[in-house]
């Protein structure tokens, strides 16, 4: 790391000069908290995963400590894994530590993201149980002078079955570490005795969370920490010209802080910084380099292709097409769209000599850890980045770019700086998901079977490689360039029996704005198109749509999501549109659609009924009904209030949300530019979970997303026969598409 | 530098700013060391920040911290605890109406003022009374549930 190229410093930073407390509330000044408990006695331990004691302590007093990569996003995998391991363990889950995403401290289990949570980070942790089960037992044969097939293990102590006292797991262990391998074919529980796994157990965090107590990364502090705001170009790319220092003159002890095109603000009073980050003149250099986002859809169509690759190429969909009974074909299109955190993103860096330690909200604690040490030249083994709560971030929002930021600034000022993003800046900079454009077209027979099924779709191409860091970028830091969005090309071919289907991909080399993944990514878009169009084929053969998607379907466990869910909807056997549709000013109809997330995970079928006001184009969900089976249920309140989140999540996406720019820069960068959905819409959600016990756990972070836009679409289609084929669906463009009807 | 005297949370408090403009959320996060109440949009438009002033929801991201002194503020610390919770955070916990908790602050002080002001709503009136309050992980009918819960406590 070089020397900054351009450091101002108008007076000497003191810290709590620009604000006194002259008599304090009870604790008084910002709670100091250890970032998370019992860290500092446990540096040094195991992280291999391989090695059970890189997963689980336990403690003399029989207490254990989980560790694991995988986050809790509000997500309840805090109480979930617990509820794995007290399952193994037969301890009380209150007994029980969670220690995650903590870089020094927990192993690397990948990311949280793709819904791995539950089906590898607590799978994983759940095997090293077992292990320990066993490992425990043996422990107890040699002590007791048993043999183990003779001991039980319960209430954190192992028994002699023929009665008689018991060894206490602390007792056995010793305080030692277990120094064991995880055994993949360690026995695990009978799911037929589970005790505590599908139990809905309350989540730890949120008494916490609802008494103001909760210590999120956005109220954490360390000693002698500055307060820093980043002055963002007015384009991505734009150079800095010139800084006129004297503009925050009035504003006490700030330090304006250059390097290159990055420019900060840096004070002791938080306050000061964000005044002087907003009053600081700067000059910059023009660029207008964007397609604008009005004309978005045929800037896709004629991007320029890195490669076509056939996702799925089953027969000859070309040849069979021609000699189908009717063909139909439809184009699908779904904007960009932010994460749109409802808290923007912090960060707190501390960059000594000796190393540096980054607090972060980022799902991703090792990955960032690898990022910012090779982008900023730091030791991977001299950086720790430890997670803490931020607002929901449903994949990488500006978590990631706000730890370069706070790091390049602790760098350069040489103490420790905590950044926070403003509202602006978390709508205008955070990595977007991707728009996704869809050419459909099918053949089906004289019974609307389908024959021939071809998806064409254009999708920004992955780039191997970190994204690039805005900080990095500005600074003139080389970096690496890479472009990903998750696994967008899932979920893009019919569920259901069609003897030739070919998808297409046209990779795109690049979009206009900065990408990463954003729940389900690739996954909504694609269902949407789909299922909307599977929609169109049964209307078109003049069938309904649930009996037309059950006729195509075998998989049991497919038929069983879509019949419970006609079930809870009323399901009134008849094709659409509604016969009244299009009589009278408040038109109502209900529509389906059905997901296999990502063709292989979680089973949803998903149903809903809506209001479309005909002078307005307003469109209102009144009643959602979903049935889901993710496999094994570990926890099944925790698991609905993701599937309802995924649902009204979703619903926004749907209803309100497009990323609008201009030639230079993202416009919608507040609530008012970037409506979401509102409590006056928020519809009745029933949820009906099918337990699978002897099944493995699929996550459930995502899937239920997945279906929610075609099933909105095909009930609006089904209410005023109108068929929508572009996101969002706002009330100017239902009300546009009714007038054309 | 000017001082503020106010009343947090039932106790008398005297505050200095170099900014009688500077926001109260400021104040009683960073001086006060009161988290609860959050930084959601600086612009009064996702309710984050909101804390009761003299019994009344109010935004304290646009609230000057002039404007609070002589005045009654109460925080979510202010309402209770995980042990002593009052009914409304109660009523959250019980429907576990929170999924990453960044909005909560803001629905359970709304929720007070509301219930202060109309104790027995009905589930329109609620979701009207919530129309300023955004929920980015969807857990809007959760919310809707606690308050709902909390009206009949």
């Amino acid at each position: 790391m070089t020397a900054p190229t351009s450091i101002s410093r108008r007076s000497l930073l003191q810290q709590g000069s620009a604000l006194v407390v002259s008599f304090a509330l009870g604790a008084g000044l910002p709670r100091r908290v250890a970032a998370q408990a019992g860290a500092a006695a446990d540096l040094g331990k195991p992280l291999d995963p391989r090695q059970v004691d890189s997963f689980l302590a336990i403690h003399p007093d029989g207490s254990i400590t989980v560790y694991t990569s995988k986050v809790d996003v509000g997500t309840g995998l805090r109480i979930a894994v617990r509820q794995m391991v007290a399952e193994e363990l037969d301890v009380p889950v209150d007994r029980i530590a969670f220690v995650e995403g903590d870089t020094a401290l927990t192993p690397d289990q990948g990311g949280t993201g793709g819904s791995t949570g539950i089906p590898r980070g607590g799978v994983e942790i759940r095997q090293a149980a077992a292990t320990v089960r066993q490992a425990l037992l043996k422990l107890a044969a040699e002590r007791l002078q048993r043999p183990a097939d003779q001991l039980t293990i319960a209430a954190s102590a192992v028994w002699p079955v023929s009665g008689g006292s018991g060894i206490p797991f602390g007792t056995l262990v010793g305080g030692r570490r277990l120094s064991l391998e995880v055994n993949p074919k360690a026995p695990l529980q009978d799911p037929a005795r589970y005790a505590v796994v599908g139990k809905p157990l309350a989540r730890p965090d949120v008494p916490g969370k609802c008494t103001g107590q909760h210590v999120y990364l956005q109220d954490f502090s360390v000693p002698g920490m500055l307060h820093a705001r980043v002055v963002r170009p007015p384009a991505a790319g734009a150079k800095l010209l010139s800084v006129d220092e004297s503009s925050v003159a009035s504003i006490p002890d700030v330090r304006v802080v250059r390097r290159q095109d990055f420019l900060a603000v840096v004070a002791a009073d938080e306050w000061a910084a964000v005044r002087a980050a907003r009053e600081l003149k700067a000059s910059w250099s023009d660029v207008q380099t964007l397609p604008g986002s009005e004309n978005l859809e045929s800037h896709l169509r004629s991007s320029a292709v890195e490669r076509d690759e056939a996702i799925v190429n089953r027969g000859d969909p070309a040849a069979a097409m021609p000699g189908s009974a009717r063909q139909l074909k439809a184009t699908y299109y779904w904007p960009f769209q932010s994460h749109a955190s409802l808290g923007p993103s912090c960060s707190i860096a501390d960059v000594r000599s000796e190393g540096a330690t980054v607090w972060s909200s980022s799902q991703g604690s090792h990955g960032l850890r690898n990022t910012l040490a090779r982008t900023f030249g730091i030791p991977q083994d001299q950086l720790r980045v430890i997670y803490l709560d931020g607002a929901g971030s449903y994949g990488t929002n500006g978590a990631d770019d706000v730890a370069a930021d706070a790091l390049l600034l602790s760098q350069t000022v040489g103490r420790p700086v905590r950044v926070q993003w403003m509202r602006g800046d978390e709508h205008g900079w955070d990595p977007k998901g991707p728009p996704q454009l869809l050419d459909l077209r099918a053949g089906i027979d004289g019974d609307g079977r389908i024959v021939a099924w071809e998806t064409e779709m254009w999708l920004p191409v992955t780039v191997p490689g970190t994204r690039p860091l805005l900080a990095a970028d500005a600074a003139g830091v080389t970096q690496p360039r890479g472009q990903n969005a998750g696994l967008l090309s899932q979920n893009a071919d019919p569920p259901y029996a069609a003897p030739h289907v070919r998808v297409v991909s046209h990779w795109l080399k690049e979009v206009p704005l900065r990408l990463s993944n954003l729940r389900a990514p690739g996954k909504i878009a694609n269902a949407f198109a789909v299922e909307s169009f599977i929609d169109e084929l049964a209307a078109a053969a003049g069938l309904d749509p649930l009996a037309y998607r059950m006729r195509g379907l075998s998989d049991p466990r497919a038929l069983d999501v879509l019949k419970r869910v006609g079930a809870m909807i009323d399901w009134q056997a008849r094709p659409s549109p509604n016969p009244q549709a299009l009589q009278g000013a408040l038109l109502t109809g209900r529509g389906l659609a059905y997901v296999r997330y990502k063709q292989s995970e979680n089973y949803v079928a998903m149903a809903m009924e809506v209001e479309v006001e005909r002078t307005t184009g307003e469109t209102r969900v009144r009643r959602v009904a979903c049935a889901h089976d993710c496999g094994l249920v570990i926890n099944p309140d925790s698991l609905r209030n993701q599937i309802e989140g995924n649902i009204l999540q979703t619903l926004s996406r749907t209803l309100h949300e497009e990323v609008k720019f201009d030639r230079a820069r993202v416009t919608s960068v507040d609530w008012a530019g970037y409506p979401i959905l509102r409590f006056p819409e928020a519809p009745a959600v029933q949820v009906a979970l099918l337990d699978r016990p002897a099944l493995a756990p699929y996550g459930a972070g995502e899937a239920a997303a997945a279906p929610v836009a075609a099933a909105l679409g095909n009930a609006v289609f089904d209410a005023t026969g109108v068929r929508l084929r572009t996101v969002p669906f706002t009330a100017e463009r239902v009300k546009a598409a009714l007038a054309r009807a | 530098m000017a001082r503020y005297s106010m009343k947090v949370n039932g106790r008398a408090v005297d505050v200095e700013s170099w900014d009688p403009g500077q926001p109260l959320l400021y104040v009683l996060r960073n001086s006060l060391g009161l988290h609860g109440p959050k930084f959601g949009c600086g612009l009064s438009q996702c309710g984050a920040c909101t804390v009761l002033l003299d019994g009344k929801a109010v935004r304290s991201c646009v609230t000057p911290v002039r404007q609070a002194a002589n005045h009654a503020v109460t925080t979510l610390e202010g309402l209770g605890t995980p042990e002593k919770p009052d009914p409304v955070q109660a009523a959250f916990i019980a429907e576990q109406a929170a999924q990453c908790g960044y909005c909560t602050n803001g629905m359970i002080m709304t929720a007070r003022s509301l219930l202060n002001q109309t104790p027995q709503p009905s589930l329109e009136q609620v979701k009207q009374g919530f129309a300023g309050n955004l929920c980015r992980c969807g857990t809007h009918t959760r919310i809707l549930a606690a308050v709902m819960r909390a009206a009949k406590a």
